[in-house]
């Protein structure tokens, strides 16, 4: 749970700017673009697990001075930089979905596009993604037990560990439980939200 | 002297040749109309004086900077031109207040206190006191009309650009917004309006341009234009319009 929301924490914040700067105008900004897009098809590519694997093993293994060897660093590395990837791009599709003359009619009061963006567009763009922000989460959440290669304990490593010392499987339904009744929750939250989200806009075009 | 005064404009989008040449001169408390079929240009002419869109040949001035010249801070010369659209475009994120302080607040720097209590006087001045803390949705069409009319009024532009700003709305709540408009010109605002109400147009405006395929075809007093029309245009134009029962 603790690997889950330090990961979040720096994916939301990541996942951001990287669509923030997928999304810049212009041929001046063609090299940072080109940089986003490249990053974003690459770590949605990569199999997770293959960059869990090495960082976790290979960071550790180079001995370097100043780079820190715990495995649960590596394994939270690992999984911010492929959720960011993913989350961008549905922080993207939020951008994208925001009606450009609501940009029109923030420029036309003066906003600078930096402001336009900060006040009009992303509040717009982050509230529809919300569920899908979610559903994404739900799928972070289960990817931690993938750190457990690693060594770090998770509840899949530690239902191994009780396994191998009792062949007992129950562990292992038990760290099923775990998940479950984390994803359940945040299943049914999101699936709240999007109704909600449907009420409001259907109210809002009945009036 | 001229307010705003538009010089061998030129605008295409790819192909398409929307602005041939326009030539235009306003002076200060002027309320010019803009009439013309759709598609001959009116809404482009609007969003070029903003510098919405970019122009490809010719100049647009205020007093007497030029507008359209390299360099120029589009953001301090737009705060100075408000335009109002068709579709409202009002942030359905934020409440009325927050839609009219937004500009002042961001583009101009008023803290909040001041801005808040700007907005609700020009709230009150519009009959929208009342709905200060609703959201969009929450307003009818000409209701959101008025809020986005004063969101582009906090501003206190010299001059404000209206493009179709009925043309969106349902029959018995286009009147409320016209009254607006109708109070800005006795205030002596000086008023570039993009319409199809030629009745509204004949009433307020002190000079009609009618356009056509991207030129001002001709232009005058409303008198002139809605009796007498010299181009041939204008007048089958216009005799649509009277078929349509909308003069």
């Amino acid at each position: 749970m603790k690997i889950f929301c330090i990961a979040e924490a720096f994916i939301l914040v990541f996942a951001l700017l990287l669509a923030v700067l997928r999304s810049l105008p212009g041929p001046v900004f063609f090299p940072v673009r080109a940089l986003a897009i490249a990053y974003a098809d690459f770590f949605r590519g990569v199999p997770t697990i293959l960059v869990i694997a090495l960082l976790g093993f290979g960071a550790p293994a180079l001995a370097i001075d100043g780079i820190p060897t715990s495995t649960t660093f590596w394994g939270v590395v690992s999984l911010v930089l492929i959720y960011t990837a993913y989350v961008s791009e549905v922080y993207r599709a939020g951008i994208e979905s925001v009606h450009p003359s609501q940009e029109a009619a923030a420029r036309s009061l003066g906003l600078t596009r930096g402001q336009a963006l900060t006040s009009v567009v992303l509040p717009q763009a982050v509230r529809r993604v919300i569920p899908p922000l979610l559903n994404d989460f739900i799928g972070l959440q289960k990817d931690t037990a993938l750190v457990g290669i690693l060594g770090s304990v998770e509840a899949f490593k530690q239902a191994q560990i009780e396994v191998s010392a009792d062949f007992n499987f129950t562990h292992y339904l038990v760290a099923a439980t775990l998940f479950v009744a984390i994803t359940i929750p945040l299943a049914r939250f999101t699936d709240w939200l999007v109704a909600r989200d449907r009420r409001r806009r259907l109210a809002g075009s009945l009036a | 002297m001229s307010l705003l005064k538009i010089e061998g404009l030129r605008k295409s989008f790819g192909k398409l040749e929307v602005l041939r040449g326009i030539d235009l001169d306003i002076a200060e408390h002027e309320v010019v109309c803009l009439i013309g079929a759709s598609g001959s240009g009116k809404s482009t002419l609007l969003r070029c004086v903003n510098l919405l869109e970019p122009v490809d040949a010719g100049r647009i001035m205020i007093g007497d900077e030029e507008i359209t010249a390299r360099g120029v801070d589009v953001n301090r010369i737009r705060r100075g031109i408000g335009i109002v659209f068709q579709a409202y475009n009002l942030f359905p994120h934020m409440s009325v207040l927050e839609n009219v302080t937004l500009g002042p607040r961001k583009a101009l720097g008023t803290p909040r206190s001041t801005a808040d209590t700007e907005a609700t006087e020009l709230l009150a001045r519009f009959g929208l006191a009342d709905k200060r803390n609703e959201y969009p949705d929450r307003l009818s069409g000409g209701q959101q009309q008025r809020v986005a009319i004063v969101r582009a009024l906090a501003l206190k532009p010299d001059v404000m650009l209206l493009d179709e700003v009925t043309s969106a709305l349902d029959p018995e709540l286009v009147a409320e917004v016209l009254n607006v408009i109708r109070e800005l010109a006795a205030g002596g605002m000086t008023m570039l309006i993009a319409t199809h109400e030629m009745g509204f147009a004949r009433d307020i405006a002190s000079r009609v341009c009618f356009l056509d395929d991207g030129v001002i075809l001709e232009q005058g007093p409303p008198a002139q234009i809605f009796s007498t029309p010299g181009e041939p245009r204008t007048r089958q134009f216009l005799d649509r319009i009277i078929e349509a029962g909308r003069l």
